[in-house]
C-alpha cells in the first residue's frame, strides 16, 4: 500500500464479503423453495428471499467496486484520496441503508414497506432488481455522487492514467444510468424499455469498464508487464464492449411490445458481445505468460485468470446460447436465463471483486505484498470449490431450461408451467446440492482470512529470465 | 504490426465507436418511440379503464409480483408467465380474480403456493384489468402458446 488513504477500501471489502455471505444463504433458501414449495412459507415467501438474494448481490458488488476505486485510484493518481472522511461517512450511510432495506424486506410485507416509505409519492418499487424503497434509491444517488466527487477530485489533482480514466467513465456511467430507475410510467412497454437502460447498460455496458480497469490494474501489478501494452488492450476491449453492448440492448426488445426490427439489431449486435470477453481471456493469459516476475500473490493471479475465463464462458458463451431471437423465442424467461445470469455474474463481477480483494486485502492488513502460503492455499481451494460449484449450478439450470422450453413451448402438446416444473425437479435438487458446495467454498474463502496470519509471507521469487 | 497500432488509435476507436453506436442506439430508440403507439395498447390506458389499469400496476408493483412471476418473460421464474394469463384463463377477468382470492393463507403442504394478499374487490378488479391490458400488447407473437 503506497498511500495511507487507500485504507478506506478495507471497510468496503469487509462489508462486501459479509453481504456476499447473505446473498448465498438466501440463494440456498430460494433454491430449496423451488423443490420444497412451502419451505418457510408464508413467513419468508420466495419473492422476499429472492429480493434479498439479488439486492445483496448488487449492493456487495457496488461496495467492492467502490472499495476497488478507493484502493486503486490513489495509487494510480500517485496522491492521497481527496477526502478519506467523506469515503468513511458514505460507507456507513450505504451500509445502514442496505441493512435497513433488507430488514424491511424480511420484517414487514412488501406492500407495508411501500406504504411506510411513501412509494406513492414517487413510485419506483416492485420492479425486478430495483425493488428498493424510493428513499433508498435517493440515498444511493447521494452516496454515488459523493463517491464520484471524491474519486474525481483525487484524479484531478494527481496523475491521469488510462486505468483511472476508464474507471471514472465506468463509475459516471453507473450513476447516470441508475437515474432511469426513477422513471416508472404506467405504460408497461415504456417502463420495460427504459428499465433496461439501468439494468442492461449497467451489466453489459459501464460495469464492464469498471471490470476492465480493475483487471488491468491487477495484471500490471502481478505481472510487471509494461503499462503501455495493457492500457492499449484495455482500450480495445472496452471499445468492443460498448460497440457491441449498447445496440446489444436490443436483445431485450424482442418480445416486450417493441418493433420487430429489434430482433435483427439485438441478435446481430449481441452475438458479437462475446468478442471483448474472448479478447480479455487471451490478453490475461498472454500477460501472465509474459510476466517479468514470479508474483508472490498466486491467489490474486488465479482470480484474475479465473475472471477472464469465467466471464467469457458465463457472459459470452451462455449469453450467446439464447441471444438469437429465433432461439430466444423459446427460451425467453426460462431457466436458461437463470443459468446465464448465475455464471455471468459470478464469472464477471463476483470474480473481479474477489480479484481486487485478493490483491489488496493483504496490503491493507499490513503485509508487504501477499498473504502466507497457508492462507493462499485456503483461498485457492475456495476458488476451485466456488468456481466448480457455479459451473455445475449453470449446467443443471441449463438442463432444466432446455427441458422446460421443450415441454412448455416446443412439444406438440405444450404443458402448463407447474406441470413442467414438477417434471424437472431433479435438476433443481442437483442445483441445490451444487449450491451447498458453493457455500462450503465460501466458508473456506472466509476462513482464508483467518488462517496462517502468524506465518511469514509467501516469498517473492526472483525474475525468471 | 504491434508498433503500427498505437494506444492513441485504440483510444480513438473507443471514443469514436462508443459515440457512434450510442447515437445509433438513440436513433433506434427515437424511431421505436414513434412506433409504440400502434403496438403498446396505450388506447386502453387512455380509455375508461385507464385509472383502473394504473391502480392495477401500482398493486402489481407494491406486492412485488415480479419476484415470483414473469411479465412478458421478465421477472422471476418461480411462477407462471402472466403477460398472457388473461387469454390462458379464457379471456376472463373473473377467473383471474377468483384465482387470486382463493389462495390458501397457510399455503399448500410441500408445494409452491401464491400468498393470500387479502385484496379488496376493487383491488382485484384493478389487477385483473392491468393483466388484461398487458395481454393486448403486440409482442411479436410471443409467447409461443397459451402456456406462456
Amino acid at each position: 500500500m503506497s498511500y495511507q488513504s487507500q485504507s478506506v477500501a478495507k471497510l468496503y471489502f469487509i462489508a462486501a464479503i459479509a453481504l456476499f455471505a447473505a446473498q448465498i444463504l438466501f440463494g440456498l433458501i430460494i433454491g430449496l423453495q423451488y423443490v420444497v414449495g412451502d419451505f418457510l412459507f408464508p413467513h419468508i415467501p420466495f419473492n422476499v428471499a429472492r429480493m434479498v438474494h439479488t439486492n445483496a448481490l448488487i449492493v456487495w458488488l457496488l461496495m467492492a467496486f467502490m472499495g476497488a476505486a478507493y484502493y486503486l485510484v490513489p495509487e494510480e493518481s500517485e496522491t492521497e484520496l481527496f477526502s478519506p472522511m467523506l469515503a468513511n461517512l458514505m460507507f456507513w450511510i450505504f451500509l445502514v441503508a442496505a441493512g435497513l432495506t433488507v430488514a424491511g424486506y424480511l420484517l414487514v410485507p412488501y406492500s407495508t414497506l411501500a406504504e411506510m416509505t411513501g412509494n406513492s409519492l414517487l413510485p419506483t418499487m416492485g420492479r425486478e432488481f430495483l425493488e428498493q424503497p424510493t428513499i433508498v434509491k435517493l440515498g444511493i444517488v447521494v452516496v454515488a455522487l459523493a463517491f464520484l466527487f471524491n474519486i474525481g477530485m483525487t484524479i484531478l489533482k494527481g496523475r491521469k492514467t488510462v486505468i483511472n480514466l476508464v474507471m471514472l467513465i465506468g463509475l459516471v456511467g453507473l450513476a447516470v444510468f441508475f437515474l432511469f430507475a426513477f422513471y416508472n410510467p404506467t405504460n408497461v412497454v415504456l417502463d420495460k424499455f427504459f428499465w433496461w437502460w439501468t439494468v442492461h447498460l449497467w451489466v453489459e455496458g459501464v460495469w464492464e469498464l469498471i471490470l476492465g480497469s480493475i483487471l488491468a490494474f491487477v495484471l500490471i501489478k502481478v505481472t510487471g508487464v509494461d503499462r503501455e501494452v495493457i492500457e492499449k488492450w484495455l482500450y480495445i476491449i472496452i471499445a468492443m464492449t460498448l460497440i457491441t453492448g449498447i445496440v446489444g440492448t436490443g436483445h431485450h426488445y424482442f418480445w416486450i411490445g417493441t418493433p420487430e426490427y429489434w430482433q435483427w439489431w439485438g441478435s446481430i449486435f449481441s452475438a458479437m458481445e462475446p468478442i471483448p470477453f474472448f479478447m480479455m481471456t487471451v490478453v490475461a493469459f498472454n500477460m501472465v505468460n509474459k510476466r517479468r516476475r514470479e508474483p508472490p500473490h498466486k491467489a490474486a493471479t488465479l482470480w484474475a485468470l479465473g475472471t477472464a475465463v469465467m466471464a467469457f464462458l458465463g457472459a459470452g458463451v451462455w449469453g450467446f446460447l439464447h441471444t438469437l431471437s429465433p432461439v430466444n423465442y423459446y427460451t425467453h424467461g426460462t431457466q436458461i436465463t437463470a443459468a446465464h445470469g448465475h455464471m455471468a455474474f459470478y464469472g464477471a463481477y463476483v470474480m473481479i471483486s474477489l480479484t481486487i480483494i485478493s490483491y489488496a486485502m493483504p496490503l491493507l492488513r499490513g503485509r508487504n505484498a501477499a498473504n502466507s502460503n497457508k492462507s493462499q492455499v485456503w483461498e485457492m481451494w475456495s476458488f476451485w470449490l466456488m468456481t466448480i460449484a457455479i459451473v455445475f449450478i449453470t449446467l443443471f439450470l441449463t438442463g432444466a431450461g432446455i427441458l422446460q422450453s421443450y415441454l412448455q413451448r416446443v412439444a406438440e402438446n405444450p404443458q402448463p408451467f407447474m406441470v413442467v416444473q414438477d417434471q424437472i425437479a431433479l435438476f433443481y435438487w442437483l442445483r441445490e446440492i451444487a449450491g451447498v458446495m458453493f457455500l462450503i467454498g465460501l466458508i473456506v474463502y472466509i476462513a482464508s482470512f483467518f488462517v496462517g496470519q502468524d506465518e511469514p509471507e509467501a516469498t517473492i521469487a526472483t525474475a525468471n529470465d | 504490426m504491434a508498433q503500427a497500432f498505437t494506444k492513441t488509435m485504440a483510444r480513438n476507436i473507443f471514443y469514436g465507436g462508443t459515440a457512434f453506436f450510442f447515437l445509433l442506439f438513440l436513433a433506434l430508440t427515437f424511431d421505436s418511440m414513434g412506433q409504440l403507439p400502434s403496438r403498446d395498447n396505450r388506447a386502453a390506458l387512455e380509455g375508461e379503464m385507464g385509472p383502473k389499469i394504473a391502480l392495477g400496476k401500482v398493486i402489481w408493483e407494491e406486492n412485488d409480483c415480479i419476484g415470483c412471476h414473469t411479465l412478458l418473460g421478465e421477472g422471476a421464474y418461480f411462477a407462471p408467465e402472466l403477460g398472457n394469463v388473461y387469454t390462458r384463463f379464457g379471456n376472463s377477468t373473473e377467473a383471474i380474480k377468483g384465482f387470486i382470492a382463493s389462495r390458501p393463507a397457510e399455503g399448500i403442504p410441500g408445494r409452491r403456493s401464491m400468498p393470500q394478499f387479502n385484496f379488496t374487490d376493487e383491488e382485484l378488479e384493478a389487477l385483473a384489468q392491468f393483466l388484461k391490458y398487458v395481454s393486448e400488447i403486440n409482442t411479436a407473437g410471443w409467447p409461443p402458446n397459451t402456456q406462456g
